[in-house]
Order: C-alpha cells, then structure tokens, then sequence
C-alpha cells in the first residue's frame, strides 16, 4: 500500500477531532485541555506538511514553522494564567471554573 | 530593498518598536508605570497618524496589504486602544496594581490588531490573530488576584485557543484545495471551481471568526468573560478587536472568496440571526450589567453581520460605520461602569443603579444615551448604525433576514429600556463615590459623539468608509 496525500490528511482529522473531544468531554483537568489545544494545532501542522509535500510548494511549511512557534507562545500563556488561577482557588479541577454561568 | 516594503508596514513598525523599547523601560525602571503609560499613548497615536498618511500597495509578496479599508480600520483600532490605556491604568492603579505591563500589552494587541486588518495571506492572518488574542488572554487575567479575572483569563484562553485552532485547521484545508496562502491566488482557485475541500475550509475558518467576534453560536465566552474581567479591560476588548476582526472577516471573504459570495452569504446569514436572537432574548434575564452588555454586544455583532452578508461594497460599508459607532458607544458605556463605585465597591448590577439620576446625572445622561444608541433609537448614533445596516440588507434583497434583525432589537428594548426606568424612576440605594476623572471625561466625550456629534461626523465617518469598502474587491 502506498500511503498518499489522504492518509496524511485523515491523520490529521483524527487528532483534531480527539483535540475537539478533549476540550468538551473531558471534566477532570484543565492540563488535559493544553495537551489537546496542542493536539489540535499538532493536526494542522501535520495538514500543512503534507499539503507543501503533495504541492511541491514551502509555503505550507513555512506556515508550519510559524504555527509551532505560536504554539510555544500559547502555551506559555496559558500555564501562566493557569497558575494564577491555581493560587486564586488550589484547584485546577475543570468543574471548579463556574464562579460566573448564565 | 527591504525599506521600500518598510513604507507600507510604518504602523506596524512604530508599534512593535515602541512595545519592546516601553518593555526595556518599563523592566528597568518599574515604578515608572506613568511614564510608560504616556509613551504608549503617543506610540499609538503616532502609529495612527502614520497609516493615516502611508502609500497603499503591497509589502512582503501581498502577504502585508495597505489600502483605504487597512488605514480606515487602522485609525480607528489605534485611537480606541489609546483611550483604554489611561482608563485602564488609573483603575489598576486605584487597586493597588502598579503594571506597566498593561499598556505594553495593549500595545502589542493593537499591533496584532492592525495586521489583521491588513493582512493579505493566510500566515500573516493567523499571526495577527495570535498576537492580538495572547495579548487579550493576559490582560483579562490581568487583576491576578482577583479570582473571577483569572477564572475569565482561563475561559478566555481555552475557547480563544480553541478557535485558533479551528481557524487554522480551515486556513490549513484553504491552502491545500487552492495551492496559495494569498488571499489573491485563492481569489483565482475559488472563482473558477470553489471544490468541496475549499468550502470545506472557508466553513472553519468563517467559525474560527465567529469566535472572535463573539457571534452565536460561538459566543459562550462573551458573558464569562464580560463579567469576569476588569471593567476598563473590557472596554477595550469590547470594541477594538471587534472591528479588526470584522475587517478581516471582510477582507477574506472579499478579496479570497468572492467567487463563492453565494455559499458563505448563506452561512454569514444565519450566524447573524442566531447571533441576534441570542443576544435579544438570553440578555432578558440578566441582572449584571457586565454581562448584559455581552449579550448585546453578541445582538450588535449580529447585525454588522447581517451588513456583511449582502455580499455587496454597500454592505460592507455600512458593517465600517455600524463598528466604529458601535465602538464608541460600547466604549463609552464600560467607561461609565468604570466610573461607578459605591464605598469602594464597583456598581455592576441593574439594581445598583437605581435612582443613579440623581446621584450623578451626568453618567446616567451618558449610559441612558448609549443605552438608546445599542437600542437604534432616533437620534443616536445606534440608529445610524442600524439604518445602514438594513438599507444594504435590503438592497441585496435580504429583507426575510432584515425583518427578523428588526424584532430581535425590538425584543432587545426591553432591557435597555429597563436600565434607564431603573436609573430614572427608582429610588436612590445611596451615595456613589467620586468618579475618577479619566473615566468621566471618557463617558462624557463618547456621549456627546453618540448625540450631537454623530450628526456631523456621519458626513465623512461614511465617505471613508465607502472608500474602505470600495478597496475591497466586491462590486
């Protein structure tokens, strides 16, 4: 079997549809949500690889370079608001962010 | 070589130098918060004047564009974070927060925040939209000991971080069906065949922005997010990164995918009245004025939408002039939350403000006309607003879509018209304190533009922005 262009591409769907997953059926731990914005972003990249291959074209990976550095950048962001709302509440438990609903 | 490219990115070089040397300042010298807060006040307002006066064409192989609809936005984007620099910083200040990573921050949004609405390739789209949202996410969280603000910061970030990766895994399809990540060339792959796989990405990318404008059904941030943050924090958010986000709408579905005008009218459309039904009717049940806000703001979007979606250069045009009236009054009305407090606790439930009209008339004249403005009541500047806004829906021949957008805002009435009988006819729950100066000025000065003043500037508010529409490649 030669793996082709659509492999490649259903890869990606599947981590970015397990990173979509991730984010809304989890209920435990908000570390659990970075690890799947970090699957998601992963998928694309994988995409964006495989579409500059198939293409022939560095765009897609150059595109690729840059969402690896944002992700870097996202996820320093996000550790660091997550650890002031670890010292606001000692928790870090999906179900305890509800001070504010409706 | 390179300096001629340089010409066309002026602002946005101001901005990031300005941000990096105010952080160098700001790391050596941190009692200085003042300082720094002034600078970026004339960092912005230089980075204005500069696309205000800069040559348009192309930098960086299209991926940079500067045209009337970039230096109209642009303008608008800088002098409204400007204003949320001394807002913001006074109210930090009276809590006790001496940062002065605050307006570094706002600096760095507002330069994402122009990219946006200059970008004219999908790489330099998802690093304006980066740059401006980690920025966001920071200055929610910012009042970090306050545990709604890191709560709002974390919500934030998630939904925000999962919209980005929505957005990307579109623009990531857009470059595999069309070969190019330039706006341009996907002009030419979308026009003669918009195949499945291109639609296919135009339909996450149009949700990736929908987030970040806060439209239903992908607004459940906006409340949280609303109430959580710090008021003047919202003012800012509230109305900036709202129309760099619709100017992007407007120039990815213009300038990239005009030839499939057809498919994403459909989708822009019902997003528009999803968006109005939710803000008009969840924003009835709501008791704080944070988040009640949210939900008209989630309604407004709704119709600068419903502009966009006529898929003409008229709608487009009268979606400019609804944001930057919109911005003013929305601006506005979180400066007069601001300004508000009673013994040292902020004033953010309807109830709060009862009899507000004989305490301070003077807010209350201001949020009574913002509120009618949100509302479209003649003859404030929200019924300008609206007015344009249905004449280019009708126009396109969306009058199913326009008729419904006119008892959305009827349901809304209710609510605004129940904040002004609180603030006018309730008796008074006791003595606010003195509000801040800056905050004053704030709601004063956008008050008047949204009575007398809207009258007058209408009249070259709305010739710019038909050249900023007409820059754009719809007919």
């Amino acid at each position: 079997m030669i793996i082709g262009l659509a492999h490649y591409l259903a890869v990606a769907a599947i981590l970015f549809t397990i990173g979509v997953f991730g984010i809304f059926v989890n209920r435990k731990n908000i570390i659990v949500i970075l690890m799947s914005i970090e699957l998601i972003l992963l998928a694309v990249n994988i995409n964006l690889v495989a579409f500059s291959v198939y293409l022939g074209n560095l765009v897609g990976q150059i595109f690729a370079m840059f969402v690896l550095t944002v992700a870097a950048a996202e996820a320093a962001v996000g550790l660091a608001i997550l650890v002031t709302f670890f010292r606001n509440r000692g928790d870090i438990a999906v179900d305890d962010a509800s001070m504010m609903k409706g | 070589m390179i300096s001629a490219h340089l010409a066309y990115a002026y602002p946005e070089v101001i901005l990031a130098v300005g941000a990096l040397a105010l952080l160098v300042v700001g790391a050596f010298l941190p009692k200085q918060t003042s300082l720094v807060g002034g600078a970026s006040v004339l960092v912005l307002l230089a980075a204005a004047v500069a696309s205000a006066t800069q040559p348009f064409g192309e930098a960086f192989s299209g991926g940079l564009i500067s045209d009337a609809t970039a230096t109209f936005a642009k303008v608008a984007i800088y002098v409204a974070s400007a204003v949320a620099i001394p807002l913001g910083q006074q109210w930090f200040a009276r809590r006790g927060v001496k940062n002065f990573e605050y307006p570094v921050l706002i600096l760095l949004a507002a330069l994402g925040m122009g990219m946006m609405a200059s970008s004219g390739d999908l790489i330099s789209l998802y690093v304006g939209i980066e740059l401006h949202s980690l920025a966001l996410y920071v200055l929610a969280a910012m009042h970090r000991d306050n545990a709604k603000a890191s709560e709002a910061g974390l919500k934030y970030f998630v939904l925000g971080a999962l919209s980005s990766g929505l957005l990307l895994y579109g623009a990531s399809l857009i470059y595999g069906f069309a070969g190019s990540t330039l706006f341009s060339q996907i002009a030419v792959a979308a026009g003669s065949q918009a195949n499945t796989g291109l639609l296919f990405g135009l339909v996450f990318l149009i949700c990736g922005l929908a987030f970040k404008v806060s439209a239903a059904p992908f607004h459940m941030w906006t409340p949280d997010v609303y109430e959580g943050a710090p008021t003047p924090v919202v003012a800012f958010f509230a109305a900036a990164p709202k129309l760099a986000a619709m100017v992007l709408f407007a120039r990815v579905l213009a300038d990239g995918f005009a030839g499939a005008a057809g498919q994403w009218q459909q989708v822009l459309v019902a997003i528009a009245l999803i968006s109005v039904a939710v803000g008009a009717f969840a924003g009835l049940v709501q008791k704080n004025l944070k988040r009640l806000w949210a939900y008209s703001s989630i309604a407004n979007i709704g119709y600068a939408l419903l502009g966009l979606s006529s898929g003409t250069s008229e709608g487009v045009q009268a979606m400019l002039v609804f944001m930057v009236l919109y911005m003013i009054d929305v601006t506005g009305f979180f400066a007069c939350l601001t300004a508000l407090s009673r013994q040292g606790r902020a004033m953010e439930t309807i109830d709060d403000m009862a009899g507000l009209i004989k305490e301070r008339p003077g807010i209350a004249l201001a949020m009574t006309a913002f509120s009618l403005s949100a509302l479209g009541l003649p003859p404030f500047s929200g019924f300008f607003a609206k007015i344009f806004v249905f004449k280019a829906a009708l126009d396109a021949g969306l009058w199913g879509p326009a008729v419904i957008g006119l008892l959305g805002s009827v349901v809304a009435a209710f609510y605004y018209l129940r904040l002004i009988k609180v603030m006018w006819f309730d008796g008074s729950v006791g003595a606010t304190d003195k509000p801040p100066v800056e905050a004053n000025a704030i709601a004063i000065a956008s008050a008047l533009f949204a009575f007398p003043v809207v009258i007058v500037a209408l009249s070259w508010l709305n010739p710019l922005a038909e050249r900023a529409a007409h820059a754009l490649g719809l007919a």
